[in-house]
């Protein structure tokens, strides 16, 4: 082994909503140069790829390289003089830089909204409406005997979630592990997460809803209501699952899209939610939503600490206002209010609706990322960042509201985050001041 | 920072028997002292104004994740609360569960200067120190759930009692938290397969221990630990019609404990005693029990109480008793968060709306109000809402009125259910008034004293003690507290003045400075061969059932910004 190589254990995986943290990597002359049991998603990520090399603000169509200073003054010029900015973005980033840039939009009247907003917002309303019976990953991996995956394709989009937390892991009054468990994938098409389920029950999309709801009428004894097929599902299948369910010791409901974002949204996960609650009744039951970006959560967390709401929060009032429909950022842009916006830590140019970006195009927009990516091809500001949990260190939150800290592995040229959002903050205030 | 003198105010300083007194009090570099060079000094004309030490709240929900799951799913709650930011303040949001913000600055408003949160579950500890981190003004502390930790619960099972000793002191450290707090204990691991104890001799499944095992033995551990306070523990059976045998179970189960330290009789310290003080059998014929609590803790020494106090109104209830919850759930079918916490504790949430309409709400808010009057050393019963369960903490002015009034008491009784017959309020208590000097006691004193922060400089304005001083526009002298309850209710909303660490933080009611304060934490020393031995089983833990390395476990000490280490006194039986 190369003298110069240093070996951390314990590494935080900044990618998933599973925040991994038992990834080892080896560091050589400042570089990563190898990662020991993440997933290949976390790996890559790790590993490091194509960066933005250098601060930029757009001139004549074209973005050109300019200095850090002159990057951070031009954000802050914009931000300064807007009527209705949007602070959009902080999934990927820590939450030391979500409470920056909370001060930031309090300090500018903007707009201030996460990814949850095409995400598992719907999840949040349904929450509002309804609660969440739930627990830390730990109780599952000790406990569950039973996993349903809900319109969520672990094996894709949390690679690890299963052998570290849910169907394959051993756990105290699990010690057989993926033997203990009866594992059932329901969802509108087979995936490689129903390849390694005990059952598939395959509904016709868009029939979440009403398969949710014959669950719930089996628990409540009235089963004779219900037709020979709901959403594609045979009866005999709704009575045997309803079965299952109620003998558990204990039982989980993991969702994702394929609940909050079909037909019905948020009605699907109320549904969802009430039939978890009902299974209590019987047994044990828990719910959770299968988080996507590793610090989506985290940005929740820290939103509703410092204005009570979890996303979507306008400050132009002076005080908090929330109105999902009206101020989550889709709908903003869609109506053609605002008139900047700072996109941090993800990339609404791959995500937003085609309207929405319409209207980004429209307006001054400055992006802050390590990454390029499609938002970067209409920013007029882009300033390059450390990678948090890689180049930066501070809190994150898993998707079951477990907070870690994520590490600064290696030294970075750039600022982070944190430190970009400080500097612009600093400026609007100088510039406001100066008014 | 200059000096201070508050000159000619009416001084309520009971741990230091001035009950009511006119004097100077000077502070220097942040500290009461003797005597300073007035013409350099800040000079706060209090005559005609009541002084007392800044307050101290000794148990409510204020940061971490059960607050904030109750603020994300109540929008409604924060809507109700908001205030826009000022030139100096963050915009406010909450009537029952407030942003970080809203609950410094109210805090502070009324005079209080001093935080502890009472519920930390271990592995969500970073969380609650990154709001405490984000709490203006006050100094804060916070209380670590060890009620249902799995190691903890072997150990009490094989009776090594030396490695629970290291186990605590693990995880206070690992959690920068610095009193062991215990909630339903045993019950919680319980809910876990969706059951509960309810009495105090019931085992808890797999693990076979009781609630009297566990809180024996942890209270042993606390004494041997030297901690300031004693153990603070919310009893099994909480809410239950019926449920005051529990609870007096309970305090006998620490019985035979002796106090480690010399400053401090009690062994025991049993939070919200208003959830637990309930006769009757069922929700019609729920009855006050407050007097079987009255009598214990007027006759023994080992276990001190807060009220836990009842308001009419929506509030939200939070808990680490999970299994409550789910009992408030089906009650009312109102929306419902549980959150189990792996090998260590559970919790719940939901909103509730108290009614004088309603027989047990009626019955509720009488209890909390007998236990204060009726409970004779003011120095065992700390004035708290089991903020927001019980009632906000933004009641505490009404509280104090209702106690120092019976005028204001006869009034509300004319307007609740009739099973007000049912409590002592109208018949034991009737005429019963407290004096400023009690208020004094209940409100700061007290959870000074039973925190054991008098040296350190809290609930009191001896030369040494902290510069944290609340100013209120009561003149005591011209005060009719029976006939004018809403003078009181005022004054205690608004102080005049807060004064924290020397600096002035809120005048006329209104926050005119944010400085951060403190955060109190506690190391106890293990013999290192005791903690080695303790280490490795806890090692097992973490690599077979925890879901988060032991590594990235602990919270790094950069979610401190200002820690203070309390001295401890460890018992000689700790090598």
């Amino acid at each position: 082994m190369n003298p110069d190589s240093t070996i951390v254990t314990d590494v935080v995986c900044p990618l998933c909503g599973s925040l991994c943290d038992d990834i080892t990597v080896r560091i050589e002359n400042g570089k990563i140069v190898e990662v020991r049991d993440a997933c290949d998603m976390g790996e890559s990520k790790i590993l490091g790829h194509d960066r933005i090399k250098s601060p930029m603000i757009r001139e004549k169509g074209e973005l050109k390289e300019v200095s850090y200073e002159k990057a951070v003054k031009k954000s802050a010029e914009i931000l300064a003089k807007s009527k209705r900015p949007l602070l959009y973005g902080w999934s990927s980033t820590t939450c030391e830089a979500h409470e920056k840039g909370i001060k930031l939009a309090a300090e500018v009247g903007g707009i201030v909204d996460n990814t949850a907003t095409v995400c598992h917002g719907p999840s949040v309303i349904a929450i509002q409406t309804v609660g969440l019976p739930s627990c830390t990953l730990g109780q599952i991996k000790n406990r569950a005997d039973l996993i349903v995956y809900w319109g969520s394709n672990q094996s894709q989009a949390h690679p690890r979630h299963m052998s570290r937390y849910s169907s394959f892991i051993r756990g105290f009054f699990r010690e057989e592990g993926r033997k203990a468990k009866y594992v059932v994938v329901i969802d509108v098409r087979d995936t490689t997460t129903t390849n390694v389920a005990d059952e598939f029950i395959k509904v016709e999309p868009g029939h979440d809803y009403k398969l949710l709801s014959a669950l719930r009428a089996v628990l409540a004894d009235k089963a004779d209501v219900l037709p020979d097929d709901v959403g594609g599902v045979p009866k005999d299948a709704i009575m045997n699952l309803a079965e299952r369910m109620k003998k558990a010791e204990f039982g989980v409901i993991f969702f994702g899209m394929g609940l909050t974002q079909s037909r019905s949204r948020y009605n699907n996960v109320v549904n969802a939610i009430a039939l978890t609650r009902e299974l209590n009744q019987f047994t044990k039951f828990v719910i959770m939503p299968m988080r996507g970006h590793y610090n989506v959560t985290g940005f929740g967390q820290v939103l509703t600490w410092e204005t009570g709401y979890p996303y979507a929060v306008d400050l132009s009032r002076g005080y908090a206002w929330y109105n999902p429909g009206e101020t989550t950022s889709t709908d903003v842009l869609n109506r053609g209010e605002c008139d900047s916006a700072l996109i941090i830590a993800s990339d609404p140019g791959a995500h937003f609706p085609g309207k929405s970006l319409k209207h980004l195009s429209k307006i001054p927009v400055i992006q802050v990322d390590p990454y390029h990516n499609p938002t970067t091809e209409f920013a007029d500001v882009v300033i390059p960042s450390a990678v948090a949990g890689i180049e930066a260190e501070g809190c994150a939150y898993r998707m079951d509201n477990v907070p870690i800290m994520v590490r600064k592995l290696i030294d970075s040229e750039y600022k982070s985050d944190e430190e970009i959002i400080d500097d612009v903050l600093n400026k609007v205030m100088e510039i406001r001041g100066g008014k | 920072m200059a000096d201070m003198i508050i000159k000619n105010g009416t001084v309520y300083d009971p741990l230091n028997n001035i009950p009511g007194e006119k004097k100077d009090i000077c502070i220097k570099d942040g500290k009461v002292t003797d005597k300073i060079k007035e013409k350099d000094a800040t000079v706060i004309d209090a005559k005609g104004k009541t002084v007392m030490p800044g307050g101290v709240e000794i148990h409510a929900h204020i940061a971490g994740a059960k607050v904030n799951a109750g603020r994300l799913m109540r929008p409604e709650d924060a809507w109700m609360g908001k205030v826009p930011k000022g030139k100096l303040t963050r915009a406010e949001s909450g009537s029952s569960i407030f942003n970080v913000y809203a609950t410094g600055y109210k805090y502070a408003r009324m005079g209080y200067t001093t935080l502890f949160e009472a519920a930390v579950p271990p592995l969500l500890a970073r969380h609650t120190h990154e709001e405490l981190e984000e709490i203006p003004i006050a100094d804060k502390g916070a209380y670590v759930l060890m009620d249902n930790n799995w190691l903890g619960m072997e150990y009490i099972k094989n009776g090594e009692i030396d490695k629970l000793a290291a186990l605590s002191a693990w995880f206070l450290k690992a959690t920068k938290c610095m009193v062991l707090k215990f909630v339903n204990p045993g019950g919680n691991e319980a809910w876990g397969w969706g059951k509960n104890l309810i009495e105090v001799n019931e085992h808890t499944p797999h693990f076979e221990v009781t609630p009297a095992e566990i809180l024996n033995a942890f209270a042993e551990v606390n004494e041997r630990l030297g901690l300031p306070h004693s153990i603070h523990v919310h009893c099994n059976n909480l809410g239950h019609p019926g449920n005051v045998g529990t609870t007096i179970d309970t305090f006998n189960a620490v019985k035979d404990i002796k106090p480690g330290r010399s400053d401090r009789k009690a062994i025991l310290h049993a939070t919200h005693a208003q959830f637990h003080a309930y006769g009757g059998s069922n929700w019609k014929d729920v009855e006050s029990e407050s007097k079987v609590i009255v009598d214990y803790i007027n006759s023994n020494d080992h276990v001190t109480i807060d009220m836990g106090q009842l308001m009419f109104g929506d509030t939200t209830t939070m808990t680490a008793d999970g299994a409550m919850e789910y009992d408030l759930h089906k009650l009312s079918r109102r929306k419902w968060i549980n959150c189990d916490v792996e090998l260590e504790t559970g919790s719940g949430i939901i909103p509730v709306r108290y009614s004088p309409k309603v027989a047990v709400n009626t019955v509720q808010w009488a209890i909390g109000l007998e236990l204060a009057l009726l409970i004779k050393d003011k120095t065992k019963i700390a004035l708290t809402t089991d903020h927001p369960n019980a009632a906000p903490f933004t009641k505490y002015p009404e509280i104090i009125a209702l106690l120092m009034s019976s005028t204001m008491r006869d009034g509300m009784m004319k307007g609740v259910h009739e099973s007000i017959k049912r409590t002592l309020l109208p018949s034991e208590c009737a005429g019963i008034e407290l004096t400023l000097e009690d208020i004094a006691k209940i409100t700061r004193g007290t959870q000074a004293k039973l925190l054991n922060f008098v040296e350190l400089g809290k609930g009191h304005l001896a030369p040494g003690a902290d510069g944290d001083v609340a100013v209120y526009d009561i003149d005591p002298d011209k005060l009719d507290g029976s006939r004018n309850p809403d003078q009181i209710i005022n004054a205690f909303r608004k102080a005049i003045y807060t004064i924290k660490g020397g600096e002035i933080v809120v005048k006329d009611g209104e926050v005119v400075a944010t400085p951060m304060g403190r955060t109190f934490i506690a190391n106890p020393e293990i013999d290192e061969s005791l903690n080695k031995a303790m280490l490795e089983d806890l090692t097992e833990k973490f690599v077979h059932y925890y879901s988060v390395n032991m590594a990235n476990y602990p919270v790094q000490s950069r979610y401190l910004r200002n820690p203070f280490e309390i001295p401890l006194k460890p018992s000689k039986e700790v090598a």
